[in-house]
């Protein structure tokens, strides 16, 4: 597949404002200026595009919740607050490609009307931070941003807001608290941000790859675009290998590739000749699958019908010598040490199933472990204030759904069963 | 105190939002950086002087963040060992066993002549080059110990 948005990754010095244009960079901007905001909007609904930071909602739809009246404000925010484990796409695209990203953003925000723009970057990225504030001075220099954009008449100021560390934050409405100047907590919705996000006035909040679609969208066509991977998911995928895989990394595919492929074909199969034991498919919250699965479509859909999600496209593959015990304390260990502490269920539920967890992995488990971990994720799934801890419980359950006899063999043996330490 | 140089990036900071408590966590980083690493209570004193903030309001944003320090001096280099589960997968346990060992202090503490601080961190977003750490700004990627002994003696 020709690629789309990791095109320049491999091109000397992109991050640089002449050279993207050279490359053929901020053409569609200016081909956007000269169509309706509303067209543009309908180009994104008809190009199938579905958010790439997890959720998987049309692009289009979102930005058409936005009010017309021109005499409200209105802000296009962008997350760039990476922080599902495994995820490490959106670095990719700011720490080489900033341009694309602020060209993207660019077209957003006349698509929607709106003048003033956030990148809202983990503050970990303080690479990927300068990169973005030298890229959008450039941008200004060049007319790309700021008053009356290319003659348009169209006014835009784009500016980065650091994170400090708060995978939070990655919540849209935790993200919208923050960069107010509060403790990122979530809001409760509705309202939605689409009619009060940021300072109380209508917002969009796109992922960093979403917006990154974008371009190619106005140059190509909706057309094109929604040709490439599945009709219902389409367009490019950035897929992110980590673990036990001999070439990890980031593979920009047609949405659906299958993890047999990914794994197999394109990161050059496993590790060593252990062979596989369990795939995470989309970040930690992603409940994983097992060999059996390996011929699923990454994509929204495919992966909902087998009980996990795409979330943001990082795959963790682990082979036979993992414990899924220690796999499965270290990734609630993670939930807990994120609770924002808003809400009860998240609060004291992911550190409390963090110490059950943390006794069965040192060899201290007690009979009953594993149904008071169960009845734990009962307690916290469904009750919480926003995604998080439904997410520590939808990794748990399916580290218990599929190898529920490696943590009663901790328990009951006081040691490992992969190990055998 | 805050140095002129911190005031006036706090001050241009302020420029980027429509009300002034949106610049308080730029402001935090700057005082962080130019009292070298941490912030303590007259800073923020100062910010929220400076925000029209009152300083639990200052100090709740603050306490949230994991990477503001308050009250923590660390030491010249901080060393973030990433925890996680794509660098679990290929060893990490096993760096930061062998960084305490090197700079002979447990994870959390800082060494006595005040050049090194070992932590470990949740996901820095380094998956593909597992495993990884974060020594002050920079990314280290694809560590191993003679990596890591290399990296240490080149640190002054």
């Amino acid at each position: 597949m020709e690629k789309i948005l990791l095109k320049n990754l491999d091109k000397p010095d992109a991050h640089k404002i002449e050279n993207y244009i050279q490359y053929g960079g901020y053409k569609a901007f200016e081909s956007a200026l000269k169509l309706k905001p509303d067209n543009i909007i309908q180009m994104v609904k008809d190009s199938g595009l579905r958010g790439r930071g997890g959720a998987g909602f049309s692009t289009g739809l979102k930005w058409s919740f936005i009010p017309k009246d021109p005499t409200i404000a209105k802000y296009l925010c962008c997350n760039a607050d990476e922080g599902e484990p495994g995820t490490f796409k959106d670095r990719g695209i700011i720490d080489n490609d900033p341009h694309l990203l602020i060209e993207g953003m660019a077209i957003a925000c006349y698509a929607i009307g709106a003048s003033n723009a956030y990148i809202y970057i983990r503050g970990e990225f303080a690479f990927g931070a300068n990169r973005l504030d030298a890229a959008i001075k450039e941008a200004y220099a060049k007319g790309y941003l700021g008053k009356n954009i290319q003659g348009s008449g169209f006014n835009l100021n784009m500016y980065v807001h650091r994170g400090f560390g708060a995978y939070i934050c990655g919540e849209e409405t935790a993200l919208l608290e923050s960069i107010e100047g509060y403790r990122a907590q979530p809001r409760k919705k509705p309202p939605f941000p689409a009619l009060a996000g940021l300072y109380g006035k209508p917002t969009v909040i796109n992922n960093v790859e979403t917006l990154s679609c974008i371009p190619a969208i106005i140059e190509k066509g909706p057309e094109w675009f929604s040709k490439i991977g599945p009709e219902k998911s389409p367009g490019p995928k950035i897929y992110c290998v980590s673990g036990h895989v001999k070439r990890p990394g980031l593979y920009e595919l047609p949405m659906g590739t299958t993890a047999r492929d990914l794994i197999y074909n394109h990161c050059g199969g496993m590790l060593t000749d252990k062979p596989l034991k369990a795939v995470i498919p989309g970040g930690v919250s992603a409940p994983m699958l097992t060999p059996k699965d390996l011929d699923t479509p990454l994509d929204f859909d495919s992966l909902a019908a087998k009980g996990s999600m795409l979330g943001s496209g990082a795959v963790v593959v682990m082979d036979e010598s993992t414990c899924m015990v220690k796999t499965a304390y270290i990734v609630n260990r993670f939930f807990s040490h994120e609770s924002c502490g808003k809400c009860t269920p998240c609060r004291d539920g992911t550190p409390w199933l963090t110490n059950v967890l943390r006794r069965i992995e040192h060899g201290e488990g007690k009979p009953g472990d594993v149904e008071l971990l169960e009845s734990l994720c009962t307690n916290i799934f469904g009750r919480t204030f926003c995604p998080l801890g439904d997410g520590a419980v939808m990794a748990l359950r399916g580290a218990l759904k599929n190898f529920r006899e490696e943590f009663q063999y901790h328990i009951d043996h006081k040691r490992c069963m992969v190990s055998g330490r | 105190m805050l140095s002129e140089k911190a005031k006036k990036e706090i001050e241009a900071a302020m420029q980027k939002y429509p009300n002034k408590r949106s610049a308080v966590m730029d402001a935090l980083r700057i005082a962080q950086q130019d009292g070298g690493g941490h912030l303590e209570k007259p800073d923020m004193e100062e910010i929220g002087r400076m925000l029209d903030m009152r300083l639990v309001e200052v100090n709740a944003a603050a306490a949230f963040y994991t990477m503001y320090k308050i009250n923590k001096p660390i030491g010249k280099y901080h060393i973030q060992v990433c925890r996680n589960i794509s660098c679990s997968l290929l060893g990490a346990e096993h760096l930061i066993k062998h960084m305490e060992k090197a700079l002979n202090v447990k994870t959390g503490e800082t060494t006595s002549d005040k050049k090194f601080t070992l932590s470990t961190v949740e996901c820095l977003g380094s998956c593909g080059t597992a495993p990884m750490m974060q020594i002050n700004d920079d990314f280290h990627e694809n560590l191993t110990e003679q990596k890591i002994d290399e990296l240490l003696r080149k640190l002054e």
